[in-house]
């Protein structure tokens, strides 16, 4: 019932070149005979979004997606998009990922637990449907070889060493493709990434302990005078001039102890009280 | 591109080759994702006259005017920009045409890129147009070369619709050489061309009898083509849908619509009663199931396809599978849990600040299209409505007349979408002395869709320099008392310019000056670095939301200190304005940042 054709995906940021690698993948398979379709988005996923590349091939093919569980290989530039796009790899198939990670500033907005939400950067998530990874550091390999904007070219290489398109075929495709002047250096990166070993793997970072709770923000109204120096500068947002010029907390959930307002208050009119130590949830509740 | 070479091109790319090789003489829109890159692609043809219009309906002009000009006419955009073509699109179907004219539109179903999901086959209908639906790019080239003989056969304007999958879909296509049709010249027939009431009223019996040669037309056209021989069940579709319903059901029959309106009837008639169920398979609305219904004809469809969205190889096959014709398929493993990754503002960007600076005044903001849309997300949050281009003039206009709003009331609008959409807003908030300020956020490019020239810009498509339109000079001859030039990098100046503009009575206009940092060319400055020393870690940098400042693994007083990343870094200095401890300063040496 499934179709003949084949199909892999590469993914990626906006920015990272995912489209240009895309076409030179399709490229190798159109000079290696193969019927090709190859399907992107653009448009808003240029802005640092998150970019993906289905290519299909075959004798003859018709969906230009590929149909989830079913690509052969999956190519991410980046370690989040790996995870991200990997439940379209089949069964056995394999994936290449870049250890590079690019952390989204909205991964940076949870001011409570003061973590990430930025995937660790751990080989167990693929331990899983038998399949085979290659996790590279492409950015090194690329550098060793003196330039970095090759990297694309490295994790190519990688990719190519999971499927069957003769060398030839892939040199041709780089070379018509890739920036006039960086043939040489693509198709070095190109054959490094062949090669390419497994990188090692950062460490994983633990969370720093944050306060769990907001600050309390104590004005002395008798001393303020409205200058309003302090609302402008708050990062939260928590506080205002009231129509009166009158300052008002707004947003008292939101502060946390930044302490800007009170050391740039010119009348020393703000202090900021830390939280009381936070509640142990569950210990015992002495009785009297 | 070499004659008869098979070459890999995207749906839009053969869709310009079709025109080139048709003998267009004028190709002509406004860019709009997912149509952008077909008269990008044939920008540099010193054969043919490519352009950018201010907006669609102006394009859809110029190309009526080129087609009743005896030159064949192209014209390109995307499915909300015949919105604003469609007044002249209702009446060209009157007109008819000189040489063939064909209005190629891009439709966005999942919305990668776009507002709303309309379905352009809807105004095929109301506009009494064809409209062929290519499904791939050899489709896409071949289609076109078919509409415009259909658009001379017929004497009618042709609609070429394709989708995002289309659209931006490689495929394999075959290179064909270039007609030389030279315009025929200008026919003066003010019955057919002078739509006053005595002259409409002879031309709509014109457009009827005309539809019903075209379906005669459609009927016996290889446009219609019939595949596969399972017995049982049978499927009409069309556009991308059809390579999806071939993908799951390999050997199913299929009766694949290559014009959708108007539609083969008798074919699809003749196709069900060969077959025990039928289905439609379509993406968006039920344009095709609505009308075999109304012929009387048993099919299904809506109940099994989602009218929400793309479709896609898996979303056939789960629609099959509840039909009853496939079987059910066990779930696909889930992605382990990883970081959302929504579309953000350039580092760099010059829409941000004034965004923050709105925020902080705590004005009502009106938005518009752009990328300055995305300053309603999260951490700027500071655009509380986007409805079509140009509509935050008006919708200020409004919000100010009732009244309603808490706050001062501002419409922030791009250059090309106030060049595009604006204009007659700023006119209404002159003519109504609304009290409103207007933000035009002058980047010098139409930067969505990557970068294209306007009439702003004093460039053209295809390289030429031109007059720009002064922003300044035309606010203040629309009536504008209080118009201001500033600098949108500099925060303070960029406060008191709007805090002056919004205490102004009537409306006033604040322009930023700075232009795109990625397009047309990249501009990159010394990057800036954080001395985390000296970090105390407010997250003060952080409200702008610039996406080369993160966290670091440092802390102060249990906050996250940040770190820039010197390569993604234009260094355009907000950051360092937001900085009360000083605590970030320019690297000393761009090569040394760079070798990081």
């Amino acid at each position: 019932m499934s179709s003949s054709s084949r199909g892999l995906l590469l993914a990626g940021v906006g920015g990272q070149g995912v489209v240009l690698a895309s076409m030179i993948v399709a490229d190798a398979l159109l000079r290696a005979g193969h019927d090709v379709k190859q399907s992107e988005v653009h448009g808003m996923a240029q802005r640092g979004g998150s970019v993906f590349s289905h290519i299909r091939w075959g004798s003859k093919v018709d969906s230009p997606l590929v149909p989830l569980g079913s690509a052969e290989v999956l190519a991410a530039f980046e370690w989040a998009e790996a995870l991200r796009w990997v439940p379209y790899v089949q069964e056995g198939g394999a994936v290449v990922a870049d250890i590079r990670t690019i952390v989204p500033p909205g991964a940076c907005s949870d001011r409570r637990s003061w973590s990430t939400r930025y995937p660790d950067v751990d080989a167990q998530v693929f331990d899983c449907r038998h399949l085979k990874t290659r996790l590279i550091d492409a950015t090194a390999t690329a550098t060793e070889l003196g330039n970095v904007r090759a990297a694309n070219s490295v994790i190519l290489g990688s990719l190519a060493a999971f499927l069957d398109i003769d060398l030839l075929h892939w040199e041709a495709a780089i070379e018509g493709l890739v920036p006039r002047g960086t043939e040489e250096v693509n198709l070095a990166a190109f054959r490094a990434g062949r090669e390419v070993a497994d990188a090692r793997l950062p460490r994983l970072a633990s969370a720093p302990e944050g306060f769990s709770g907001p600050h309390e923000i104590d004005i002395r109204h008798e001393w303020c005078k409205g200058c309003d120096i302090c609302s402008r500068v708050c990062p939260e947002y928590c506080l205002e001039l009231d129509v009166d010029g009158k300052l008002a907390v707004v947003n008292a959930k939101a502060c946390t102890g930044c302490r800007l307002c009170e050391l740039l208050c010119p009348d020393f009119a703000i202090e900021i009280h830390p939280p009381p130590a936070p509640v142990v949830l569950g210990a015992p509740v002495l009785s009297r | 591109m070499q004659v008869g070479s098979r070459s890999l091109l995207s749906g839009n790319e053969a869709i310009a080759r079709g025109a080139v090789e048709a003998g267009v003489l004028v190709a002509v829109g406004y860019p709009g994702t997912p149509s952008t890159e077909i008269l990008e692609s044939i920008a540099d043809r010193v054969d043919m006259e490519v352009r950018w219009s201010p907006n669609e309906k102006v394009a859809l002009d110029v190309a009526l005017g080129a087609s009743l000009g005896g030159a064949r006419a192209l014209v390109t955009m995307k499915h909300v920009g015949l919105n604003v073509a469609s007044d002249t699109y209702m009446t060209a179907a009157y007109t008819g045409v000189g040489a063939g004219l064909v209005i190629v539109v891009a439709d966005d179903p999942g919305m990668h890129s776009s507002q709303n999901e309309q379905d352009t086959r809807a105004y095929a209908r109301m506009g009494g147009v064809p409209l062929l639906e290519p499904s791939d790019a050899s489709e896409a080239k071949e289609y076109t070369a078919i509409a415009f003989a259909i658009s001379e056969e017929f004497d009618t304007p042709v609609l070429v619709r394709t989708t995002t999958r289309v659209s931006h879909n490689r495929g394999v296509v075959e290179v064909g050489s270039r007609a030389d049709r030279p315009a025929t010249g200008f026919v003066r027939d003010p019955a057919k061309y002078v739509m006053i009431p005595g002259h409409a009223r002879a031309r709509r019996p014109v457009l009827l009898e005309r539809l019903e040669r075209l379906t005669d037309y459609v009927e016996a056209s290889p446009l219609t083509i019939e595949s596969g021989d399972d017995a049982g069940f049978g499927v009409v579709t069309s556009g991308i849908a059809h390579h999806y319903v071939r993908e799951v059901l390999p050997d199913a029959r299929i009766l694949k619509l290559g014009m959708s309106y108007p539609l083969p009837m008798n074919r699809i008639r003749a196709f069900s009663e060969s077959v025990d169920r039928l289905f439609v398979v379509e993406e968006l609305d039920p344009h095709v199931e609505d009308a075999i219904l109304a012929a009387g004809i048993a099919v299904e469809g809506g109940t099994f396809f989602s009218r929400v969205g793309e479709l896609s190889p898996d979303a056939v096959r789960g629609g099959f599978a509840t039909a009853g014709i496939l079987p059910a398929q066990p779930s696909a493993e889930a992605a382990p849990p990883t970081v959302a990754r929504p579309p953000v503002l350039c580092p760099g960007c010059s829409h941000a600040p004034p965004f923050l600076v709105l925020k902080r005044i705590g004005a009502v903001v009106t938005g518009d299209i752009g990328c300055y849309t995305l300053a309603a997300l999260e951490p700027l949050a500071a655009m509380d409505t986007c409805v079509a281009m140009g509509s935050s003039i008006g919708m200020a206009v409004g919000l100010a007349a009732s009244g309603g709003a808490e706050g001062p009331v501002v419409a922030t609008i791009g250059d090309s979408t106030f060049l595009h959409g604006g204009i007659p807003g700023l006119a209404d908030a002159v003519y109504s002395q609304a009290n409103i300020t207007v933000l035009i956020l002058d980047n010098g490019t139409v930067a969505m869709t990557g970068g294209q020239e306007h009439p702003g810009t004093g460039v053209t498509l295809q390289g030429s320099d031109t007059t720009p339109v002064n922003l300044m000079a035309l606010c203040e001859a629309l009536g504008v008392r209080d118009v201001r030039v500033v600098d949108p990098y500099d925060l303070a100046a960029t406060y008191t310019a709007l805090e002056s503009a919004i205490a102004h009575v009537g409306p006033s206009v604040v322009i930023t000056n700075r232009p795109c940092v990625e397009a047309p060319t990249k501009i990159r400055d010394r990057p800036f670095q954080v001395i985390s020393e000296a970090c105390t870690a407010c997250q003060g940098c952080m409200t702008l939301g610039c996406p080369s400042i993160v966290w670091s693994e440092e802390t102060y007083e249990g906050r996250r200190k940040v770190v820039i990343d010197p390569v993604t870094c234009t260094g355009c200095t907000v950051c360092v304005q937001l900085c009360p401890p000083l605590a970030i300063v320019a690297v000393p040496d761009r090569e040394d940042a760079a070798s990081v």
